[in-house]
């Protein structure tokens, strides 16, 4: 079980990692990490998100949908779970933690439409049920790789903003700056993680 | 005429890909061959212009604090259509996009269009710009998977280019896929200060 947590771990964060190998969350990547802090927060933010999505969503497929053959609402579903934990996450953080939430405020709602959660969800679902069956301790596996998947966002993220902070104070070819000079960043970053595939 | 622009605009001047950039992460995921990136381009616009219509056509009857959930929940049904029409007919291409014919729902250039367009626009400009936008999404789409089928594979639709032609397999990968969008988007910055 420990060597099955730990592959997946290597899997999540370095070898498959979520944005810079299978292109999820790429539009956070690229439009919120100008800067470490909110890169950070936005990271932070994901993750919870990711884990908490992951947890409900495996008891809606395997409990709900699986048992009515009711597989074919899965997107409708999961997006519907998504989008009301951002919500319910807002809501809590607003009372509970009105500081963090005017840092975070207007990247919460982003989070719904973030590929990277939804892609999580749906990949739990792929990678750990087998043929209308969980596999055994899928539960722990799906919550996990939603850990995971959120660590190697951050990973990314926080990567990416410090070269791009970095990047303002270099003299630049003006139709290179902003975008166009991020995507070349960010290939050679997914060209060094590929070093990691012998792992 | 002035329909005619809520089409044209979605081609070069507001695309989609290289303007607003939303929709990145299927347009590199997917651009491995022309192939692909076709059937997701055509995927999304299908989604785009059927969710562009509905809305418009509801717009009044939903409440605007619970818009964007309403809008995703019209998207997904649309999506999962797709699904279970491309499960059905092209087995082969279902299997080759996997995760990402799910993934059209958080698609930001759909709920994009939706919120910024169709929420307070009519049926047939909707029509036209849904069909605008997905077409400049699927020329997009198409332009870097033909580029990276014939550097990454030596390859177009899935014919050999010729036959001593070393293919560079880092345009068949990740990397590839960042390093082609980044030129061309850089590529359309020099156009655009010309």
């Amino acid at each position: 079980m420990s060597a099955k947590i730990l592959s997946l771990f290597i899997l999540n964060v370095f070898t498959a990692n979520f944005i810079l190998f299978r292109f999820l969350g790429m539009c956070p990547f690229i439009g919120v990490s100008r800067q470490k802090r909110p890169a950070f927060f936005m990271s932070l933010a994901v993750i919870f998100v990711m884990v908490f999505s992951s947890v409900i969503t495996w008891f809606l497929y395997n409990y709900v949908l699986l048992p009515y053959h009711l597989e074919y609402m899965r997107t409708v579903a999961f997006i519907l779970v998504i989008a009301s934990a951002v919500q319910m996450i807002d809501m809590v953080m607003l009372k509970t933690m009105p500081a963090l939430h005017r840092t975070l405020g207007i990247y919460l709602p982003l989070i719904t439409t973030n590929c990277a959660v939804l892609g999580v969800t749906v990949l739990n679902i792929d990678m750990f049920v087998n043929g209308g069956r969980p596999v055994p301790g899928g539960f722990w596996l799906a919550v996990l790789q939603g850990l995971f998947a959120g660590l190697g966002f951050m990973l990314a993220m926080m990567i990416m903003s410090g070269i791009r902070e970095r990047l303002d104070v270099v003299d630049l070819p003006e139709s290179v700056k902003g975008i166009p000079i991020a995507f070349i960043v960010a290939s050679l970053l997914s060209l060094s993680f590929m070093a990691f595939n012998g792992l | 005429m002035r329909l005619w622009q809520e089409f044209y605009k979605g081609l070069l001047k507001e695309n989609p890909i290289l303007v607003l950039a939303l929709g990145l992460c299927p347009t590199l995921a997917v651009s491995t061959s022309l192939k692909n990136a076709l059937g997701m381009g055509l995927s999304a616009t299908f989604v785009l212009i059927s969710s562009n219509v509905l809305i418009s056509l509801v717009k009044s009857f939903i409440p605007s604090r619970v818009r964007i959930p309403s809008y995703i929940v019209i998207i997904a049904t649309f999506v999962t259509i797709v699904e279970l029409v491309m499960e059905a007919y092209f087995p082969a291409l279902y299997k080759q996009l996997g995760i990402f014919v799910p993934l059209i729902v958080v698609n930001c250039i759909i709920l994009g269009r939706a919120e910024a367009f169709a929420s307070r626009r009519g049926v047939v400009e909707s029509f036209l710009d849904g069909l605008g936008m997905g077409i400049g999404f699927t020329l997009t789409l198409s332009v870097i998977g033909l580029v990276r089928e014939v550097l990454g594979a030596g390859k177009i639709w899935g014919y050999p280019v010729s036959l001593d032609f070393v293919p560079v397999l880092m345009f068949a990968l990740p990397p590839g896929a960042l390093l082609v969008l980044g030129l061309l988007l850089i590529l359309k910055q020099v156009g655009d200060r010309r």
